[in-house]
């Protein structure tokens, strides 16, 4: 889940406003964007790079295995794009597309777990790794946000996980890698998942873990992070969101008991996390961590 | 979006589940009408909630008369802040048993899952919590769909119930859900009567909201969330608005963020008026955000936080900025800026208003909490 600057990406959709302009600010910081698809314009040129009908024909024109994926097509085109993906044996697809239907969610990633890619999204901003490379929308390129180092952040929104990163870049650390998971109720790498990426990566010192109300994701990681020698501190958004209401992401709602702010503090506490009540002074709580 | 009981039962009926004759009702004499038609009968609130029995909003009629004084009552209540609006006249159905059944969404196996118990009638929390044995979970593959073989080996034998009767209703239910997106399909009570043979008493239904627009004609038989004025005037332009009680106005960027800053406010002792975000694709919008969230009057300071991902705050800037003059905001305003194209937000703020955005979010939350004091 971590994207390295050696990986080749394809962009689904490089043609749409959103997919140009962020397609182009990849490019600039080193992302290896080897071209993207639109059927309708296949065989034309988008930022200078080609444009190609399917991944299968972007892999066999483009002479090599691509790494990864990066969707950005509207929501009902989302499952094919993601099928092509996998078709062409692409093993690491990002999806930023956001209001898919969640049965063709359910339908793509068992498509992927059985040709054992793995899929970050639906509807995350994306994966940065600073100094290397980035698939989505994050601002990388801004050094008030990033900069390399040993903070490992996981966060299931990009706006707040921009905040988090440019907190713990103007109190000094770096970051290792930025994992967004996604504001989807079912999504393809879940906080666990990013989790154990990040305690295996030798990069990552610390990590910061960004949850929010709705779902059980931060319980199942609390029971992972358990076993973690790494420390790691947390936020999780949503203490002042009222009960029974989405709250902007279709996965952040509370339904009785299941998925409340109460639930994952005391799940992650018991696992020796550390959950702030606001954001800003997860570098400070990083600090004693560190030098304890 | 939610559907209410007589809007949902339909989808059983087209798969072949059982469920009772029944009529929708308005008014006390509708109520009467269908209740001489059919006989003995249950009057049943019509509300998108559960509960709906243990409020009140459900009642026995042995007689057109009894069925019109249950229905004049219960179309005069509100349940869980719904009015009632009309009422579903329903044949009685002896019950032998009662069971549960139901297939939804589950994010931990990230496919559908398929509930059953032998044990009904109560809500499946309480069912999970007193029956756990008797509580079947079989995940699915969205892709391989729902066989009658794997059926068999997960459902065991229940006494007084018509086996064949009973994965038939299961399989439908399953045919239910795929065909209509449903985030949730649930029969609660699932009931056997005296012959083995089962019906659908209940049923709830929730359509995926991100799938609406592949069933236009069925949504039309959804009910809208309940919303206030500014909450609806927020949808039709496109970002998610929702009204709250406190008295400091929120104009922020992405689900998390927003929420996020709602927090703070909360924390710093304070409280929201609203969540508002324009974030994803609705970052074009700062112009009506503005204009929609100072049209609560009871929002007496306002934090503008903007933490630009995909969202680029030069354009939302620059889009609160073009309101600023007709919306001639009458409290004071906090703003913090940072992310993609936070330069340009800047200059433009200092350009327009001659001030800087608070060095952080937190700053400029403390001033919004404080201003209101």
């Amino acid at each position: 889940m971590i994207v390295r600057g050696s990986e080749t990406v394809l962009v689904h959709g490089i043609t749409g406003t959103q997919a140009t302009f962020w397609s182009d600010k990849m490019k600039e910081y080193g992302t290896k964007v080897v071209g993207g698809l639109n059927p309708k314009k296949a065989g034309t040129e988008h930022l200078g790079l080609p444009v190609w009908a399917s991944a299968r024909d972007a892999v066999s024109d483009h002479g090599a295995a691509i790494d990864c994926s990066c969707v950005i097509v509207p929501p009902a085109a989302v499952k094919q794009s993601v099928m092509d993906a996998l078709d062409a044996g692409i093993k690491k697809v990002v999806i930023l597309t956001e209001h898919i239907p969640v049965h063709d969610t359910m339908y793509f990633l068992s498509a992927a777990h059985e040709a054992g890619a793995s899929v970050i999204g639906p509807n995350t901003a994306g994966i940065v790794t600073p100094g290397e490379c980035f698939v989505g929308f994050m601002p990388a390129f801004n050094d008030r946000v990033f900069k390399p180092g040993s903070v490992g952040i996981i966060s299931r929104s990009g706006s707040l996980g921009t905040l988090v990163c440019l907190n713990m870049v103007q109190a000094g650390y770096g970051i290792s890698a930025f994992i967004g998971i996604g504001g989807d109720p079912v999504i393809g790498t879940t906080t666990k998942d990013a989790l154990g990426c990040l305690d295996e990566d030798p990069k990552t010192q610390a990590i910061a873990l960004v949850g929010e109300i709705g779902g059980g994701m931060e319980e199942e990681a609390a029971e992972y992070a358990k076993g973690m020698n790494k420390p790691i501190v947390s936020f999780i958004a949503g203490a002042a969101s009222p009960s029974g209401k989405k709250m902007g992401h279709a996965g952040a709602i509370v339904m009785g008991d299941k998925g409340s702010y109460a639930g994952k503090k005391a799940a992650l506490e018991a696992a020796g996390v550390t959950v702030l009540a606001t954001p800003s002074g997860l570098p400070d709580v990083l600090k004693e961590h560190l030098t304890a | 979006m939610n559907f209410e009981e007589h809007a949902a039962k339909p989808l059983l009926r087209s798969v072949g589940i059982t469920v009772p004759e029944s009529g929708l009702a308005r008014s006390a004499e509708e109520a009467a009408a269908i209740a001489k038609r059919i006989g003995p009968c249950v009057v049943k609130a019509q509300v998108p909630t559960g509960k709906r029995g243990k409020a009140g909003g459900i009642a026995l009629a042995a007689s057109p008369e009894d069925a019109s004084v249950e229905a004049e009552r219960i179309l005069g209540m509100e349940i869980a802040g719904l009015p009632v609006r009309s009422v579903l006249v329903e044949a009685q159905v002896p019950i032998a048993k009662e069971l549960y059944a139901a297939v939804l969404n589950d994010s931990d196996t990230k496919g559908p899952l398929l509930l059953f118990s032998a044990e009904g009638g109560m809500d499946i929390e309480d069912i999970a919590a007193n029956h756990p044995d008797a509580l079947v979970r079989l995940p699915i593959d969205i892709r391989e769909g729902l066989s009658r073989a794997t059926l068999d080996d997960a459902v065991p034998e229940v006494d007084g119930v018509d086996r064949a009767a009973l994965l038939d209703v299961l399989a439908g239910l399953y045919e239910a859900y795929a065909a209509n997106d449903a985030e949730l399909m649930e029969i609660n009570p699932l009931i056997a009567n005296a012959d083995g043979g089962l019906v659908a008493l209940d049923c709830k239904f929730t359509l995926d909201d991100s799938a609406v627009r592949r069933h236009e004609k069925l949504a039309k038989s959804g009910t809208p969330d309940k919303l206030t004025e500014l909450e609806q005037r927020g949808q039709d332009i496109g970002f998610k608005y929702i009204e709250l009680d406190g008295n400091v106005g929120v104009l922020s960027n992405g689900a998390g963020l927003t929420m996020t800053t709602m927090d703070a406010i909360s924390h710093y002792g304070g409280e929201p008026a609203n969540f508002l975000e324009i974030g994803g694709n609705a970052f074009t919008l700062g112009k009506q955000a503005l204009e929609v969230v100072l049209a609560n009057p009871r929002v007496k300071s306002l934090l503008i936080n903007f933490c630009g991902a995909i969202a680029r705050t030069d354009v939302m800037t620059g889009g609160v900025l073009e309101a600023w003059d007709d919306v001639n905001p009458q409290v004071p305003v906090f703003w913090a800026i940072s992310g993609t194209g936070e330069a340009d937000a800047r200059k433009m703020l200092k350009d327009k208003l001659g001030i800087d955005p608070y060095p952080t979010m937190d700053d400029a939350v403390k001033a919004a909490v404080e201003a209101v004091r």
